[in-house]
């Protein structure tokens, strides 16, 4: 079934308790926030983008929506018109994770576009484990996410997803560089893992910087809570493969999923275990401070939101708060940012309201 | 010391350079470290001299920039070199000679792409087809050349899961390109 902005009460669904990726569950949950794989794939016979007329964007979009809403991807699939849509539905998407901040606004990289370039979202309903981005940097950019350490089980899935589209669609292949994109960086494979890592212990302890150094030495992409050129909000970390041409996909997820992210895992454990033995009351304040002020504040900024929650969540997963669900706080780091807020209140608000209303959730949801 | 070159001159010009971790070195007089792109005048900016260095390796002294330009989606090289994006599948050919190289190092020496391929477009496969997506045989010998070097690495540095994906992969290639060659890395059965 397909669902339309307009068919239901809210032009966006309204997202209740589905999302998968923020239940706290799966492999090493405790750290490993969500797995996320992208697909890179582009229309033979078309320009890409950046050379793309208004009427190629056009026919692209209608071919890719035509064939994304024919495939049977999931039960139910939204598909959004990003054209069309209104600012705070395109904010709200893109705070989901489920289409990059510059398809929110339109723009390619180098700066061109805008918000009316025709371009779109399909969502897979309602746990919204898929999205697929069109008109984005290339002409589409699948995506899987699973909650937790799942990077094979996302592959697997958006494996399929691609065989569905490409029964369709011709994709634009070369011999010697394979799924061909507009970017070389991402030419190959065009495969792109990414791991979400909730670090607290290891930037308490001081040693974020070196786990950094040791990711990158290995030619990964260390990035922040939305991606590319965002700020490592709450101590989550985006780690990412950087090459995608000349291993194949179940070699370069071997590389990320047991050979990279395990050590991460155990350094940050390591961490709190260390922090838990020799620095527990330090620890437990800090934690418990932070569960204070989101239950009692009266003006919360989103960075301190995230902050805070970080706190929190560190807290929840090391057994120093045992009365707030790790569900709970993940999904806050949502509810608090500044579109979900506006539409949760259901009118605008301007950035005095918006710390009222959030702190407003934050005693709501957290309250003892 | 004598030039390397012509072994008549005085070798004034002394060139080290690491290349695939070797350590090589040159040692020219100054008219034939002029004739390698190599300007040893002292008062040259260091810039200038490293981008003539720069154009005489990549060559680009020979095609000159802006005669560069995909014929498909127009789009120049200068305009890819600034903004990192191509214009169409076909820059990729058009681009191929420059391209390489700055492909090989954004992808760790990855020049040549094994893995996925584009099943519904195979599986309708009439020979032209093959071709389009596989390349001629002399480029998919290389393909499964390069695979065979990646299992044998994977044996050597005991990463079984690796070796296997490799294996997978290798086979699938065989049978797509309709051959019947036997798979056995050296060091024995994965």
């Amino acid at each position: 079934m397909m669902v339309r902005p307009g068919d239901g009460e809210q032009s966006v669904p309204a997202f209740d308790r589905g999302t998968e990726w923020l239940r706290g569950h799966g492999a090493a949950a405790d750290v490993v926030m969500s797995s996320r794989v992208r697909l890179a794939r582009n229309l033979a016979g078309f320009p890409f983008l950046t050379r793309a007329s208004r009427t190629d964007r056009h026919e692209i979009l209608d071919l890719c929506r035509g064939r994304v809403l024919q495939a049977r991807l999931a039960d139910r699939i939204l598909w959004v018109d990003l054209h069309e849509s209104p600012v705070p539905e395109r904010t709200v998407l893109a705070e989901r994770h489920l289409i990059s901040r510059q398809h929110a606004k339109g723009k390619l990289t180098n700066g061109v576009g805008g918000p009316d370039e025709p371009r779109g979202v399909a969502v897979a309903l309602p746990d919204e484990r898929m999205s697929i981005m069109v008109n984005e940097e290339d002409h589409l950019r699948l995506q899987a996410i699973r909650s937790g350490y799942a990077l094979t089980e996302a592959l697997e899935a958006i494996d399929a997803v691609d065989d569905a589209l490409e029964a369709g669609l011709d994709y634009a292949f070369h011999p010697r560089f394979g799924y061909l994109t507009c970017c070389p960086t991402n030419v190959g494979t065009g495969v792109r893992f990414s791991v979400m890592l909730h670090l607290p212990g290891l930037k308490l302890t001081g040693e974020l910087d070196k786990v950094k150094r040791a990711a990158e030495d290995m030619s990964l992409a260390v990035r922040g809570f939305y991606g590319e050129g965002s700020d490592a909000a709450g101590d989550f970390y985006q780690i990412s493969n950087q090459a995608t041409l000349g291993k194949t996909e179940i070699v370069l997820l071997h590389e990320i999923e047991q050979e990279i992210v395990p050590r991460v895992i155990d350094y940050e454990r390591h961490a709190r275990k260390t922090l838990l033995t020799r620095r527990r009351a330090m620890v437990d304040d800090k934690v418990h401070r932070a569960l204070g002020a989101l239950r009692h504040a009266r003006l919360v900024s989103t960075e301190e939101a995230m902050e805070l929650l970080s706190l929190v969540r560190l807290g929840v997963v090391t057994g120093l708060v045992d009365d707030v669900e790790q569900e709970t706080v993940n999904r806050l780091m949502l509810l608090i940012q500044p579109a979900h807020l506006a539409r949760t209140v259901g009118r605008d608000l301007d950035q005095q309201g918006r710390r009222v209303e959030r702190a407003a959730l934050l005693r709501a949801k957290l309250g003892p | 010391m004598q030039c390397e070159n012509c072994g008549e001159r005085e070798a004034t010009v002394h060139e080290v350079l690491i290349h695939q971790g070797k350590k090589v070195e040159k040692h020219l007089c100054q008219a034939c470290a002029g004739q390698a792109g190599i300007d040893a005048n002292p008062n040259t900016p260091i810039n200038e001299l490293l981008s003539k260095y720069l154009l005489k390796q990549t060559g680009e002294a020979r095609t000159p920039e802006s005669a560069l330009v995909c014929p498909i989606c127009q789009t120049t090289w200068a305009e890819f070199r600034q903004s990192g994006l191509l214009g169409c599948p076909g820059c990729y050919d058009t681009f191929a000679e420059r391209l390489g190289p700055l492909i090989e190092r954004a992808h760790e020496g990855g020049c040549r792409h094994v893995g996925k391929l584009p099943r519904r477009a195979l599986s309708a496969g009439d020979g032209g087809r093959m071709e389009r997506l596989l390349g001629d045989a002399s480029e998919r010998a290389e393909r499964l050349a390069d695979l065979r070097r990646q299992l044998a690495c994977a044996v050597d540095a005991e990463q079984y899961e690796r070796a296997a994906a490799l294996r997978d992969e290798l086979r699938r290639m065989i049978e797509i390109s309709g051959g019947r060659e036997v798979i056995e890395p050296e060091g024995g059965e994965v």
